[in-house]
């Protein structure tokens, strides 16, 4: 008993013992800070075994103990960490974690936000004023999905390697069927003839407006560049200088360049007398894609050997002697190059498309010859349009899907995939607002998008002026007989007959279009009714396909009818 | 969740629908948070009106059907009376260092989960008490520091011993802050269930010493 209550007293010595007793008494303090409060002993939760254990060692695990010597054991920081959880955990009553509770996570987590979207997201944030919102310069414009218009172009050549289509400064589309050339104007909608009928093995291979909008080249198969006046539709000259058929030609300024596929590439001089001023033989298979930078100052030159080589403007004028040195030879293409567009906006930046066994698209800095970038489209790269307003390029493509696709630069994402063609689409096209592209393909149509948005002021610069052209130019088919032109008619027919059409929109045109026809096969009108009666087919495909439901094919069907023969009023 | 509205008007509240009313305040809660602390850009959200405030509500698809799924399971654990905690830690993207926690404490009435007794509460005072909490958060960022980088969120969930786990989720540790400075925001009750809500942000380095 002595022997206990002896023991007891050294311990209350030991305890009473002032290093023991500042331990279990003072607060743990930094040193050099002023202690500026109160340390509330809490003797009922403190174990003082453990406490003089804890003195005397680093670290020790608890086995046994209350939940709170236990988190104060545990914590990994020094012992300011333990005065503050006890803090925090009387004042904010937070709830301790005790070896009765389970904390749990689930496995799968929440994706982290893109890169491309955080930023300076949060100071954005901070400034705003409650939840607005900030509307960013990133919205999109709307891309109508639909053509404005489709025109009706038989005989257009199923020839990845030919250049048809082009579209002049006044506004005037040029495009070759066969063996002739056709005039639209997008301004009147009218249809003019441009060449007379050529030999019986001939025909045209490619077509070339000069920049003052009234002069056309036109390359034939009988290896012959005709040079025309199209406001008074009269050929000036005939340059020869190939020696097999001419498919591509560029322009620039008064120079001429043709490629053929005779691998060479002629620079003519279109006033002088002796045109040929030049000739690049670099080439080793036909020359399908030409373009002049819009500087002037470079020529880039696809082919069929899958080259594409870029020449100096200096290099025109010289010598025969050294025509043939280019400035770079680019061969990353896999396959047939004639796809070309220089880029509006950044000089010396070509963009170049490949074939099928190639499909991608290149970028090049012409100035060192070095590819920035190259994108797999996916699918035959048959045209290339850059857009003159924002930083975009517009692709055109082949199997499978004959799809445009508009891509942002220079992040190559795709913006918009415009469908609509069922055959590849060869040619594009862009009118001189810049504004739309027309698109010609293997199905024998044209078709005009505004996918390089709309002018500000909502007027739309190639809208038909007034509908009774569309009358004129039925009556102009008629009699004609053989009505192997353009047909802007069948659109404009219904716009006459009820211009205020409401369901007319731009969803239904392509409808309306082939709806048109298959009336005009119903009346039996002879003239419309010849070429109409040799698509029947493809319009009720085509009309079946388009219709979201048949019950919205049957109503459009008998409401545009019934406008269009006149029952049913505005 | 119809049910539990239903009751609301009439003031009396059980069990399930206490669960439902809990677990609908933290999706709102968690998406305010994701929106104030910038985790997603802001034109990701989409304004829903909610306690008769605008709350903006993540249109994500991966985080919404994250938060789905996870609280989904937290008003099933709501309803047996397990969980103790809900904890959203925002860290870092690149070093999963914990920034923030967001800590929200509830505590059961015991006797509603063993018996299956009702309380009675009126719906506009819970109502009224949700909405002073998400003011509160949206107040939280004039004191809160600017997060500088992309950060990344998770839910972890306090439950008692003998929750019931199931196979998606997985144990954690807790993600403490080291150095934190806590703020303890306003509570609400539902008289079944009590929920308190906290923030431990990490301390800015030019405060001087912490006492």
């Amino acid at each position: 008993m002595s022997g206990r209550g002896a023991e007891r007293r050294m311990m209350d010595e030991r305890a009473s013992s002032p290093f023991l007793k500042r331990a279990l008494t003072s607060p743990p303090i930094r040193k050099g800070t002023p202690q500026c409060d109160r340390f509330i002993p809490n003797r009922s939760a403190m174990n003082l075994d453990v406490a003089r254990l804890n003195l005397m060692m680093e670290t020790k695990e608890n086995s046994s103990g209350g939940s709170l010597t236990g988190a104060m054991v545990a914590s990994p920081c020094g012992k300011g960490e333990d005065y503050k959880k006890h803090l925090s955990e009387n004042l904010l009553n937070e709830n301790v974690v005790g070896e009765h509770t389970k904390i749990l996570t689930f496995k799968s987590k929440a994706p982290p936000a893109a890169a491309v979207d955080m930023g300076f997201e949060n100071a954005v944030l901070y400034s705003q004023n409650g939840f607005s919102t900030t509307k960013s310069r990133r919205s999109f414009r709307h891309i109508p999905q639909a053509p404005e218009r489709i025109l009706d172009a038989p005989d257009l050549l199923d020839d990845y390697y030919l250049n048809l289509l082009d579209w002049s400064g006044d506004n005037v589309v040029a495009v070759a069927l066969g063996a002739v050339v056709y005039l639209w104007d997008a301004g009147t909608g009218t249809i003019e003839q441009l060449t007379q009928p050529l030999a019986a093995d001939d025909y045209v291979t490619s077509v070339s407006w000069a920049s003052d909008g009234r002069h056309i080249a036109v390359g034939l198969n009988s290896t012959n560049v005709q040079l025309w006046d199209a406001t008074r539709l009269k050929m000036i000259r005939t340059m020869g200088g190939h020696s097999a058929r001419v498919g591509s030609l560029a322009w620039n300024g008064h120079l001429l360049s043709s490629g053929g596929r005779d691998n060479s590439i002629i620079n003519h001089d279109v006033r002088i007398r002796e045109h040929l001023v030049s000739r690049f033989c670099a080439h080793e298979q036909e020359v399908c894609g030409l373009r002049w930078s819009p500087s002037g100052q470079q020529l880039a030159s696809g082919g069929n050997d899958n080259m594409l080589y870029v020449w100096d403007a200096s290099a025109v004028s010289s010598a025969q002697s050294n025509a043939s040195r280019y400035l770079h030879r680019l061969d990353q293409h896999l396959a047939a190059v004639k796809a070309l567009a220089w880029c509006p906006f950044q000089g010396n930046l070509l963009a170049s498309g490949g074939g099928t066994a190639d499909r991608c698209i290149k970028f090049w800095n012409t100035h060192t010859g070095v590819c920035l970038n190259s994108i797999d489209t996916h699918s035959q790269v048959c045209a290339l349009q850059w857009s003159r307003h924002e930083k975009e390029i517009l692709s055109s493509h082949g199997y499978s899907q004959n799809q445009l696709c508009l891509w942002k630069y220079p992040t190559m994402a795709k913006m918009a995939e415009l469908t609509g063609h069922t055959a590849r689409v060869l040619h594009l096209a862009q009118s001189p607002d810049g504004y739309s592209v027309v698109s010609g393909a293997a199905d024998e149509t044209l078709r005009f998008w505004k996918v390089f948005g709309a002018p500000e002021s909502g007027k739309r610069a190639s809208k038909p002026k007034g509908e009774a052209s569309g009358v004129r130019c039925i009556n102009n088919i008629r009699e004609m007989g053989a009505c192997r032109v353009l047909g802007p008619s069948h659109h404009d027919a219904s716009f006459c007959a009820n211009p205020s059409a409401p369901f007319l929109s731009e969803d239904h045109l392509s409808v309306a279009y082939l709806f048109n026809i298959l009336w005009a096969v119903l009346d039996g009108a002879n003239a419309i009714g010849r070429v109409a009666r040799s698509r029947e087919w493809e319009c009720m495909a085509a009309l079946e396909r388009r219709a979201r439901s048949k019950l919205a094919l049957e109503k459009t069907f008998r409401k545009g009818y019934g406008i269009i023969t006149g029952e049913v009023g505005d | 969740m119809d049910a539990s509205q239903q009751q609301l008007v009439r003031g009396t509240i059980t069990l399930k629908g206490s669960a439902a009313i809990v677990s609908d305040f933290f999706f709102h809660a968690v998406n305010s948070i994701l929106y104030q602390r910038g985790i997603y850009p802001s034109d990701s959200f989409t304004q829903v009106k909610k306690y008769g405030l605008p709350i903006l509500v993540c249109e994500n698809d991966g985080v919404k059907k994250y938060l789905n799924q996870v609280l989904e399971q937290v008003s099933d654990w709501l309803s047996t009376g397990n969980l103790k905690q809900l904890v959203m830690v925002i860290a870092s993207l690149s070093s999963s260092d914990p920034i923030e926690r967001w800590v929200f404490n509830i505590e059961t009435d015991k006797a509603v989960v063993e018996s299956g007794v009702t309380r009675e509460k009126p719906e506009k005072e819970i109502m009224g008490e949700i909405q002073a909490i998400i003011r509160q958060i949206t107040a939280s960022i004039t004191f809160l520091p600017l997060l500088e980088e992309r950060c990344s969120f998770d839910l972890l969930a306090y439950t008692t011993a003998d929750a019931k786990v199931p196979e998606a989720w997985d144990a954690s540790d807790e993600r403490l802050l080291k150095n934190a400075q806590s703020v303890r925001l306003r509570s609400f009750s539902t008289k079944v269930h009590q929920v308190d809500t906290m923030v431990a942000y990490r301390h800015c380095d030019d405060d001087e010493d912490e006492d």
